[in-house]
Parts: structure tokens; C-alpha cells; sequence
């Protein structure tokens, strides 16, 4: 059996402050820019995620995806969603994520089958996210979901989405507690712009005893904003930040600047942060550096 | 209710293709309430097929199509007229057209595309709120289905895309959970929420369902 370990998993338990930042997997078997984009980050973040055919737009297998970048020496954390696979696929998936090496996994319900290249495939979500994490808790302990047991149990560090500015927020926190219960060990969350609510969220998490990830998006123009709360669910940027870029002489670098300003905002609620870089990789390592600077 | 719809008439045509006479079978029931199949549509059709150059040799509205014996015993009345048709065409669900086709070997063209069990709203307004799932959870979700209502189905709750109780995929829709959560804190008992919801048990489906009532 594979031993893995996660550093993801031991900064967070050593309560150091942690960066993870989102590459998308390539369409087609040309892994050359994903992996040089990857390689470009390793050192500046502690895992990177990979994601699961994103918005329901088909990519290569993020289990592919996420080898190859341990093969390169840097950490994945995969996500796998219940969109494309019902439970025979997903406990076969997760088996061979950790005979790969795959520690850290994102379990996910996944963007509805409407959003993405392929309208008209048949959605599974045999299971949900709970489902999954608890089919991972399960897989660990030994055993398939059909009771049979495993010749070499997997060793996950598992995590969860969050929605920390979603309405009604007491309803989010009822499936958030499952989610704990279930096995997850940190919070994943999609972009933040309201610095309060996710202090709000903090508090309401607390006694669940996970960790927080914040998710920090970086926005390019007024345009791309728009256009993410048109097409991205869950994700809604404000109208001020929206009129921000909208005045800025160089967009771009206001949306570096509203980037740092938010991830300085949320860093003391938060055990780390998730930067989502939307295609501007190279901007990331300035994102870093203002969080560096930041006492939490 | 089963919620049909009638397919264009370009494509029935074209798969009636070279069949010049034909039988018409509709059904008084569903396919009536959804103006698919019902006496008016199935006149309409026959207006239609001799528009295209076609014969109709007769026409029938069974009473419940789904009902294979009566389907059976009511065209044995129309033998003559059935026997005279190259194809029969159903303007009933997709129960309906394989009583038809059950009971004849002539070619049997489906004239609807059945979508769904639905409620009906008001007149011509139909709504999904089951979803034959085999094993109902009703009692647990305040009376309102996730599985029908949520576009994924999720048992546990609702997904990252929730946002102002509003639908990922449809900001006009009412999140299913939501709904849920809205009727539970009205009735002041949200205990049900609480308790994690295992993955459904597909077996109790089997493909092709069968029911035999104990005699």
C-alpha cells in the first residue's frame, strides 16, 4: 500500500496559516501548460486543487490530473464530484487516488449538468456530498458500501465546500453540520467578498471543529464579474466591486489590488485561504506576499 | 397524471413515411387533460394526415390506454378499420402506444413524447412533483420532494449554489430545500433536518417496474 501524507493536512494541524490555488486540468492530453502553470505555484502554495471537470465542461480525469502533479512533486488536492459517477465509480475513483499517492480530497456535489459543454448527458448524483464524505469514512475504515472489505484501506485528508455568504444562512449551516459529522476536516469556501459574513460563518463553524480555507477569486474586469454572476453558481460579486473595476485606468491590477484587500480581510477568520486565479497564475505570488505581511 | 406532448408534425409524417392509411388511436384520459390525444387532437391529426395526402381509415379514443385489455377489446371493435390502416398512430403516453402495440402487429408510430408525472396546477399547467422514486420520504422533508424538486436530487440538503433561497439553475426557481426549510420553521420542527439522509436504494426500482397484487 501507498503511504501518502498531506502537508496540507499538517500545517492546518499545526495551525500555520495555509494557501491553496485552483489549476484547471487541460481539454485534450496536452498536460504542458497545466503542468508548467503547477509548477509555478508549488512553492508558493501548499496544495493545489484539481479540478473536476469544472462548471460541467468536460476535461481530462482530475485523478490523471492529480498524479501527474505528484509525480512533479507537488501536492494535489482533488476534487471529485457525485455529478459524472454513481457510488461504484466514485469508491473505485477514490481507491485509485490513494494507490496513486492522492491524500487530500475536496468531496463535492458538483455544478449542475445545465452549466457546462455536455447539456444533454444524463446528471448522476447517485449520491450527494454528505453521501461521499461519509463513503470515504467508510472506504478508510475498511470496508466498500456494500459492507465488503478492502484489501488496503485508503488514508484520505478530506474537506468540504462551504457557502458562507448563501441565503438562508442557518439552512446552509444544517447541511455543514452533516458535513462535519461525515468526516470533513476543513471547509473549502467559494470566493468571499464580504469579509462580515465570513466572520459570521467563522463564529457559526467554530464549534464543529474544522478548518476554514476562504476562497479568494481574482477578477480581471467589471465584464468578468458580470459575466461570473450570470454563469458561476454561487457565486455573486457586489455591485461596488463590480463599480470599482469598472472605474479603475487598470482593471486588472485593481483586481489584484480588491484580491489582497479581501484575503487581509478574511485572513483573521480563517486557517487559510483558497486562491482562485481564474486563468492570472502569475498573479498569485503578489496575493501571497500581502498575506504574508498580514499578522493574523 | 402522465404529462405528454404532442411531437411535430414533421416527424410524425416522416416516420409514417410511406405508410399511406392509417388507424388513429388517442386516449380520454391523461393525453386528453394535457391536449395531446384527446378527441379535439385527434381530429385535428386526421385534418392533418389527409392534408398530407394520406387516408385515415377511423379513429378511437380509448378510455385509458394504459389499460391493455380494454386497448385490446376496443380495437377487436374497430378490426375493419385497423385492418384496412399500414400503421396505427398513438396519441397517448408511451403506457398507451405499447397497449397498441401489444395488441397489433401493424406498425404502431408514436405521435407523443411522455415527459412526466405530473400535478396539474390550473387548466394546461402541469407540474412534476413526484418522481416514482420507489421508496418515499415525504413524511421527513415537510411534505415537499427533493428528489423531484432539487435538480440533483440531493437528499442532505442544499448545494453551493444556493443563494437567497433561489435555484443554481433557474434564479426564478425556489430552491427545493429551501422550501423545505421555509415550511419546517413554520411548523416550528426542524428535527428532521438534523439527521443525515443515506444514499437511496435503487433496488427498490428494478427496470422494468412489476406490481402483482396478492390474489
Amino acid at each position: 500500500m501507498t503511504v501518502s501524507s498531506s502537508n496540507l493536512q499538517s500545517k492546518l494541524s499545526r495551525g500555520e496559516f495555509v494557501i491553496t490555488a485552483e489549476v484547471c486540468p487541460p481539454k485534450g492530453c496536452d498536460t504542458a501548460l497545466f503542468l508548467q502553470q503547477s509548477r509555478a505555484l508549488s512553492g508558493l502554495v501548499d496544495a493545489i486543487n484539481v479540478t473536476d471537470n469544472q462548471g460541467a465542461n468536460m476535461r481530462i480525469s482530475p485523478v490523471a490530473a492529480a498524479c501527474l502533479l505528484l509525480r512533479e512533486g507537488v501536492e494535489p488536492l482533488l476534487q471529485l464530484t457525485c455529478r459524472d459517477r454513481n457510488r461504484l465509480a466514485l469508491q473505485s475513483e477514490l481507491l485509485g487516488a490513494a494507490a496513486l499517492g492522492i491524500t487530500n480530497i475536496l468531496a463535492l456535489s458538483g455544478d449542475h449538468i445545465c452549466f457546462g459543454d455536455h447539456k444533454e448527458a444524463k446528471a448522476v448524483f447517485d449520491l450527494d456530498s454528505v453521501q461521499l464524505l461519509e463513503a470515504i469514512q467508510c472506504l478508510e475504515s475498511g470496508f466498500d458500501l456494500s459492507g465488503k472489505s478492502l484489501d488496503g484501506p485508503p488514508r484520505f485528508f478530506t474537506g468540504a465546500a462551504a457557502a458562507p455568504e448563501a441565503e438562508p444562512f442557518e439552512l446552509t449551516l444544517f447541511k455543514l453540520r452533516k458535513k462535519a459529522a461525515a468526516g470533513a476536516r476543513f471547509f473549502q469556501t467559494q470566493a468571499i467578498f464580504h469579509p462580515d459574513r465570513l466572520e459570521r460563518f467563522s463564529n457559526a463553524i467554530q464549534p464543529l471543529g474544522v478548518k476554514l480555507i476562504t476562497g479568494i477569486i481574482l477578477l480581471k474586469s467589471a465584464g468578468m464579474a458580470r459575466f461570473i454572476n450570470k454563469n458561476i453558481p454561487g457565486l455573486r460579486v457586489p455591485d461596488e466591486l463590480i463599480v470599482e473595476l469598472e472605474n479603475a485606468v487598470n482593471p486588472a491590477e485593481t483586481g489584484v489590488e480588491i484580491a489582497c484587500r479581501l484575503a487581509r480581510a478574511v485572513k483573521p477568520f480563517s486557517h487559510g485561504v483558497h486562491i482562485m486565479a481564474m486563468g492570472r497564475e502569475e498573479a498569485i505570488p503578489e496575493i501571497v506576499r500581502a498575506l504574508i505581511k498580514t499578522e493574523r | 397524471m402522465i404529462i405528454s406532448q404532442q411531437k411535430p408534425l414533421e416527424t410524425i409524417l416522416s416516420t409514417l413515411g410511406e405508410n399511406r392509411s392509417v388507424f388513429i388511436v388517442g386516449c380520454a384520459k391523461c393525453a386528453t387533460v394535457c391536449k395531446a390525444g384527446g378527441e379535439e387532437e385527434v381530429w385535428q391529426m386526421q385534418e392533418a394526415l389527409i392534408a398530407s395526402g394520406r387516408e385515415v381509415t377511423g379513429s378511437i379514443i380509448i378510455d385509458e390506454a394504459c389499460h391493455m385489455l380494454r386497448v385490446s377489446r376496443d380495437l377487436r371493435g374497430k378490426q375493419q378499420m385497423v385492418d384496412a390502416a399500414d400503421a396505427l398512430l398513438v396519441m397517448a403516453c408511451g403506457a398507451g402506444i405499447q397497449s397498441v402495440s401489444a395488441a397489433v402487429q401493424k406498425k404502431t408510430v408514436a405521435a407523443l413524447d411522455s415527459m412526466f408525472l405530473g400535478n396539474i396546477r390550473r387548466f394546461g399547467q402541469f407540474e412534476q412533483k413526484c418522481s416514482l422514486c420507489g421508496e418515499c420520504i415525504l413524511s421527513a422533508t415537510a411534505g415537499i420532494c427533493p428528489v423531484t424538486a432539487c435538480p440533483k436530487g440531493l437528499l442532505n440538503g442544499p448545494c453551493g449554489g444556493m443563494d437567497e433561497g433561489r435555484c443554481e439553475t433557474d434564479s426564478e426557481a425556489e430552491c427545493a430545500w429551501a422550501q423545505i426549510y421555509a415550511k419546517m420553521t413554520e411548523s416550528g420542527n426542524c428535527s428532521t433536518l438534523t439527521a443525515t439522509v443515506p444514499p437511496k436504494n435503487y433496488a427498490k426500482i428494478p427496470k422494468p417496474g412489476k406490481l402483482n397484487l396478492p390474489k
